[in-house]
């Protein structure tokens, strides 16, 4: 039997998705076994051409990872998506839009003026922006266009599973590639993951009350982290409870708060909103009643940029998906 | 008038597409590096919370997460005014020169070592990480894979996971090393020490004892004489997460030592219009184009650079490797771009050394391992050394420590000139008479390799390859030729 088409892809992303499968160690060699890898930019010589000369559904499989930001990049994965009988949105990119998605608090023209124009070192008295095409003398130089908006891959074309994380971990690339390989995969559009929050593995479950009550939030550098304590229980905004589980918790045990590269579990549609009204149910819990509206408000003030924190990777993929440019 | 096209199927960072352009006599009028990639985090880290930075920036490469995370934690001690406590400053090297051991020893034998050790005109699809491994035999070939391993699993204890690391703060590390783990890592650092002079070895043996590589090493196709910048310590060593900035001029004449504070004193960034990347320059010097000689402003960082800059190394191993490699090579300043590839392993048996060094530390286990901040932040930046270069972060807040203004100068901008240079430079070498060679995609993909830029960081992969294809048009815009690697 002929061994199942694979192709790896790669959008606005950073290449960490690329090393976290490099460190399967031996067992990329398993996986390079069992498969026919077609596509890999990264690491072997296909060419768009190669694909675009393949049958619809030809590749049993196409890993996708990075978000959406430029018009090439939506090209290239809606060919895959021609081509491939399943789809998989790899990493928090891919699948909330990932930290490229931070993106959305801003628009292209105020991305160029900061990065080409505004940020001191730069010596551009022109104000010379890349251009999609240049003239030079000796002919023309092209670049891709650069959006407006950071897209997910879902909102680019149909997904079928979600490999979640920044990056996904070895353990659950092997199980996802492993289900794939013996036909055993849930239903589409799962998350392919634990279906549980990041608290109920956390290893500092059981230091985490039954009622939780923020009265001071506190920042991480403003005290000293206690490296068994639950972080919630410390007054540190943890996105854990609004976070889907699977990662190994490797943050928690850096003594780091979570920061929802994870997204949420089923059934959550906004992983922001879903954290914001966590924090909001236990901001001063005990003694809300004796409180004054200003403290309140003080108390809420206090959270350090709570969209970049709720947000951090779900930006692109929330309701709001970006903010509205004036 | 024709133009060729090196193009890999993406065009994404990671990635960068060479054009080149040819006069009537089929000689190479003009060749370009585009890197067609921008994401932005200049701005959409303002309104960040500034603790958060070094949780953020990683996500710009995750090739070197490592090394964004450490350039941000020092801008955050800056910020804060906050001097890291001892230990906490070398558990923060310890976890950096494991990275860069593992990051320098991974680009030689995937990327750089294809080249080298399989040889420059072998068939393409035998020069990549499984023809070096045929070459050199299984045994080395699965330390290799041991060596990173380790390495990374220092990282994983130190940083949470090796792949975005999350253990920085301003004043210090949010995790303390134990007992046992120091063991572990003691062992690590033996075992990259051993590996790396293995390493060494291995490149004497097939690398020097050859004159074909010899003469591409020390030959004209390959050399820039540019200005070089590095990191240098109190006695001007090398080091790769702290000290001075020095810059040395083509001559080797020290020409600048500043702290990063100061960085806007003496680094530039030119815009062209045809390419995402900005390019780096000596303000004092000027922007003269892409031509070196003292007097443009084009420097060169990372490994051979950063042992231009300095006077040596600061462990007794990479020091007699250090002296060794200038010494074969006729002494201080090297301008082979191909020395890179030398430099780059004397630089990874220094960090093995600092490794089992810093490891065997009494203080590595203290559990005084931050330092919290008290005073209003303001401004700050950071420097390190990445494995492409120096890496400078310089963020502004408001009182409450939320970013107003970003500014990333990262290590491959450095490098962005030159490299778009030696890549000019071989193909007027190489391109003659419209004759283009099969070898030239090689030739040419040597030039930038030996930089191991960022945007080629998609090579750290298995097999290791940038896949390229060469295509040639007539003066009408048809292809007539096409070369794939």
């Amino acid at each position: 039997m002929a061994k199942p088409k694979v192709a790896f892809y790669w959008c606005a992303s950073c290449g960490g998705c690329e090393e976290t499968v490099v460190d399967l160690n031996e067992d990329i060699l398993k996986v390079a076994d069992a498969v026919d890898i077609v596509l890999w930019p990264v690491a072997l010589d296909f060419k768009r051409k190669d694909i675009e000369a393949m049958k619809d559904g030809e590749i049993a499989v196409s890993f996708i990872n990075g978000a959406v930001r430029l018009g090439e990049q939506e090209e290239m994965v809606k060919l895959l998506r021609k081509k491939s009988g399943l789809v998989v949105a790899f990493g928090a990119c891919a699948h909330l839009g990932g930290i490229p998605g931070l993106g959305n608090f801003y628009d292209r023209e105020s991305i160029f003026n900061r990065v080409y124009k505004e940020v001191p070192t730069v010596d551009n008295p022109k104000g010379i922006f890349p251009q999609q095409k240049t003239k030079v003398k000796e002919g023309e130089l092209t670049l891709p266009e650069f959006y407006d908006t950071v897209k997910t891959l879902d909102q680019t074309i149909d997904v079928d599973y979600y490999l979640p994380g920044c990056p996904p971990p070895p353990d659950l690339i092997m199980a996802a590639v492993q289900a794939i390989l013996k036909g055993e995969l849930p239903e589409k559009g799962a998350v392919l993951a634990p279906n549980k929050a990041l608290c109920d593995t956390c290893p500092r479950a059981e230091s985490k009350p039954d009622k939780l009550s923020i009265t001071e939030v506190k920042r991480p550098w403003q005290i000293k982290m206690d490296p068994e304590l639950c972080f919630l229980a410390q007054g540190i905004i943890c996105m854990g409870p609004a976070t889907r589980t699977g990662c190994g918790e490797t943050c928690i045990r850096a003594n780091q708060p979570c920061r929802g590269c994870f997204g949420p579990i089923d059934g959550v549609v906004d992983q922001g909103a879903k954290a914001l009204s966590m924090v909001a149910s236990i901001l001063g819990l005990d003694g809300e009643q004796d409180m004054s509206e200003e403290e309140v408000k003080k108390l809420i003030d206090s959270i350090a940029d709570p969209a970049g924190t709720v947000y951090r990777f779900g930006l692109a993929a929330s309701l709001l998906r970006r903010k509205r440019m004036e | 008038m024709r133009k060729i096209t090196i193009d890999p199927i993406t065009r994404l960072e990671g990635h960068g597409k060479i054009e080149i352009f040819l006069d009537d006599k089929g000689n190479c009028e003009r060749a370009t590096l585009q890197i067609p990639e921008l994401r932005g985090f200049e701005k959409f880290s303002e309104g960040r919370a500034a603790e958060e930075m070094p949780r953020i920036t990683t996500m710009i490469c995750g090739v070197c997460p490592t090394a964004h995370h450490m350039a941000s934690a020092k801008a955050l001690d800056d910020l804060f005014k906050v001097e890291p406590t001892s230990a906490a400053k070398k558990i923060r090297e310890l976890m950096y020169n494991a990275f860069t051991a593992e990051d320098h020893i991974l680009h030689f034998v995937f990327l750089g070592g294809p080249d080298f050790i399989v040889g420059p005109s072998a068939p393409a699809a035998e020069r990549n990480v499984l023809g070096v491994i045929g070459k050199v035999g299984l045994e080395v070939g699965g330390k290799v894979i041991e060596m990173r391993k380790r390495m990374r699993q220092v990282m994983r204890i130190i940083g949470g996971k090796p792949v975005m690391p999350s253990c920085a703060l301003p004043g210090g590390v949010s995790r303390k090393i134990d007992e046992d783990e120091r063991k572990t890592i003691i062992e690590a650092g033996e075992y990259g020490v051993e590996f790396c002079q293995v390493a060494l070895q291995l490149f004497d043996d097939v690398v020097l004892k050859n004159k074909e590589y010899v003469d591409l090493v020390t030959g004209d196709v390959y050399a820039h004489k540019t200005y070089y910048m590095g990191l240098v310590d109190d006695n001007n060593k090398v080091n790769f997460y702290d000290g001075q900035i020095r810059v040395v001029d083509p001559a080797g004449k020290e020409f600048a030592k500043f702290k990063a504070q100061d960085y806007l004193d003496h680094i530039q960034e030119h815009v062209e219009p045809w390419t995402y990347v900005r390019f780096s320059f000596l303000k004092k010097v000027g922007w003269k184009g892409f031509v070196d000689g003292k007097e443009s402003g084009v420097f060169r960082v990372a490994p051979l650079a950063r042992l231009n800059a300095s006077d040596g190394m600061a462990t007794p191993l990479a020091q007699e490797a250090y002296e060794k490699m200038y010494e074969v090579l006729g002494g201080k300043p090297v301008h082979s771009t191909l020395a890179f590839h030398w430099a780059r392993l004397v630089e990874a048996l220094y960090a093995a050394e600092r490794v089992r060094e810093l490891a065997k530390d009494p203080e590595i286990t203290s559990d005084d391992i931050v330092n919290l901040p008290t005073e209003t932040p303001k401004e700050g930046v950071g420097v390190v050394e990445a494995p492409r270069g120096t890496l400078i972060h310089h963020y502004q807040t408001d009182d409450n420590g939320i970013i107003t203004k970003a500014n990333l100068i990262v290590a491959t901008q450095n490098n962005s000139a030159a490299i778009n240079m030696s890549v000019e430079k071989a193909a007027k070498a190489l391109i003659q008479k419209g004759n283009v060679p099969e070898g030239i995609l090689n030739m040419i993909e040597m030039a930038f390799r030996a930089y191991d830029p960022c945007h080629a960081c998609a090579t750290h992969s298995l097999p290791g390859r940038t896949p390229l294809e060469v295509s040639v048009y007539n003066a009408d815009g048809e292809m007539i030729k096409k070369l794939v690697n």
